[in-house]
């Protein structure tokens, strides 16, 4: 009997150790895979053309990712100052002003946005903020464009980055200690003021980190940027103008991607780029945050 | 005085317009798909699959689509909750809180969650090709596997670290082996957890579509085997969406209608089952 319960014992753990040995090793395994796919590239162009070669042509063997790149930046950068200062704003408001009610169904709906599947923005993209944009471009600047634009990925998107901002900075509010509240309202401070002296002060690090998170999101996202920014590969010279991403770049070319010799490759090291970037941001925002919730906030 | 007075008032105007624009927003996309959605909607949607010519606007509906995303997203999670089970319990039974071990797994699996999915496809869609594997049921389920399994380790190590430690200290102490504390005793405390964390990773994997774009493949036929294409819902959205023909985007709209129902359902479900779930803990 008791042997039988340590053969158990020891069985169980040799069985979870190769799940959790596996479940560690996927990241890395991942990084290889793509490096060594997206080696054969390199055979004839350089990292240097990579990054910064305009032409994307890949049945002249060209690859440059230039304007991928500056549309992928352009899209997040964009999508971030829309949503973070209103991210920030509604946590503050949630955690600190808002009554109970509001807040616990508010933070309740957020987390239901933050699951909606991202081709649902897309398709909400096209049916109301391109037309809209569209309109407010003819009217105020009398341009004439179809609406799918710079500008009208980044609201899609500022909209899909809002709820992890936001999730975050709550977060991060509610586990400022109450008492450093209460000693700034007695010292006559008012209630903005406590946030901005006190709670803000002491999250500072963590918001920048929110931020990222929503930045490395933004980054990947593919399919409701995709249905929204136009795709087309040059410099765009206002908001108005189409853009396209690395991510859509991507997604766009899987058909063709076998017939044409070194496509799969390039395909691999935009795919290596995304990864490399994401994992990077993802990985020092965490260390912030973690930094944060274990040393505790003083 | 004067002034910190009005910027109070200022801020709090600014933020409770923050609020409401993003309130506001958030209703208006779910008002949106409903109201192009509903006109679109009909029974052939969701009772059809799709027939010759459906997308130049002939007649059929998504049920295929449907059944593909059910069975992706199912078999998924499914497979997501034997890696995942295993791994909360070894992270909170069989290793101390000070591991360095089970720290480096946490910071893993939230780095896996930030990955994004069209990354975790061309992965996917790497490794098929290099085993010879065709787009397939069972690509995708691999792809939104990946995808999904960190969502879900994580949503239910944060329930499994809820169970009181004095429970396991009082299992141990009458002398119970780790596989029996982790098997039997925990794991009965973290059943209602491990429902509402499957049903999150099944929302986010019925809903994604940059993975299964290369993984899965689109077809316009049930499911029936794991080896052939299926098609998914959110691509069939996708690729509706694209055709020029009214009639066919009517039915991306009815599609979406259809997605955000799935998924509003499911995240409600979850989050019912949780907050029970809170209420009788032990």
């Amino acid at each position: 009997m008791f042997k039988i319960r340590k053969i158990k014992d020891k069985l169980s753990l040799k069985i979870i150790l190769i799940i959790a040995i596996s479940f560690n090793l996927l990241l890395i395994v991942n990084f290889i895979l793509l490096s060594v796919k997206s080696e054969k590239i390199f055979e004839s162009n350089s990292l240097f053309s990579l990054l910064l070669g305009g032409n994307w042509q890949p049945l002249g063997g060209e690859f440059g990712l230039k304007y991928f790149i500056a549309g992928t930046l352009f899209v997040t950068f964009l999508s971030i100052m829309l949503a973070a200062p209103l991210g920030i704003l509604c946590s503050i408001f949630l955690a600190e002003y808002a009554p109970k009610k509001i807040s616990v169904l508010s933070k309740s709906i957020i987390d239901i946005f933050a699951g909606i599947p991202s081709v649902v923005y897309g398709i909400w993209g096209v049916i109301c903020i391109v037309p809209a944009v569209a309109g407010v471009a003819h009217k105020l600047f009398g341009l004439n464009i179809t609406g799918y634009s710079l500008l009208s990925a980044s609201v899609v998107l500022s909209i899909m980055i809002f709820p992890i901002i936001t999730n975050i900075v709550i977060e991060l509010i509610e586990f400022v200690p109450q008492e450093l509240r209460e000693v700034s309202y007695s010292l006559g401070a008012t209630r903005w003021q406590t946030v901005k002296h006190v709670v803000i002060r002491k999250i500072y690090p963590g918001i920048i980190a929110a931020i990222i998170l929503g930045l490395s999101r933004a980054f990947g996202e593919t399919m409701a940027v995709m249905m929204v920014a136009g795709n087309v590969a040059a410099m765009p010279r206002n908001v108005f103008d189409p853009v396209y991403t690395l991510s859509a770049l991507i997604a766009n070319n899987y058909g063709e991607m076998m017939s044409i010799p070194l496509y799969d490759s390039a395909v691999m090291f935009v795919s290596l780029v995304l990864l490399v970037t994401v994992v990077l941001f993802n990985s020092i925002a965490r260390i912030i945050i973690h930094r944060i919730m274990k040393n505790g906030i003083k | 005085m004067r002034i910190a007075e009005y910027e109070e008032i200022f801020f709090k105007v600014l933020m409770w317009l923050a609020f409401l624009l993003m309130a506001g927003t958030l209703l208006f996309i779910i008002g949106t798909i409903a109201l192009k959605g509903i006109p679109a909607m009909n029974w052939d949607m969701v009772t059809k699959s799709a027939k010759g010519g459906f997308y130049l606007g002939k007649e059929g509906g998504v049920l295929h689509a449907i059944a593909g995303s059910f069975c992706i997203a199912g078999g998924a999670g499914i497979i997501s909750i034997f890696i995942s089970v295993p791994l909360v319990i070894f992270l909170n039974v069989y290793l101390n809180k000070k591991s360095v071990f089970s720290s480096v797994t946490r910071f893993f699996m939230e780095i896996l969650t930030g990955v994004p999915s069209i990354v975790i496809g061309t992965i996917c869609f790497t490794f098929m090709m290099y085993i010879g594997m065709r787009a397939s049921l069972l690509g995708g389920i691999i792809a939104i596997t990946i995808l999904i399994t960190p969502v879900m380790c994580r949503s239910l190590d944060e329930i499994a670290s809820q169970v009181p430690e004095e429970l396991m200290t009082a299992t141990f102490a009458l002398g119970s082996t780790k596989y029996e504390a982790g098997f039997i005793v925990f794991f009965r405390q973290i059943v209602p957890g491990i429902v509402s964390s499957f049903l999150l990773a099944f929302g986010r994997g019925i809903g994604d579509a940059a993975a299964v774009l290369f993984t899965a493949g689109f077809t316009d036929n049930m499911p029936s085997s794991l080896f052939e294409p299926v098609a998914s819902l959110s691509l069939a959205i996708f690729f509706q969406l694209e055709m020029p023909i009214e009639a066919v985007r009517q039915r991306a709209y009815a599609s979406a209608l259809i997605l955000t129902f799935i998924i509003l359902i499911i995240s409600i479900l979850s989050r019912m089952i949780a907050a029970r779930y809170r209420k009788f803990k032990v």
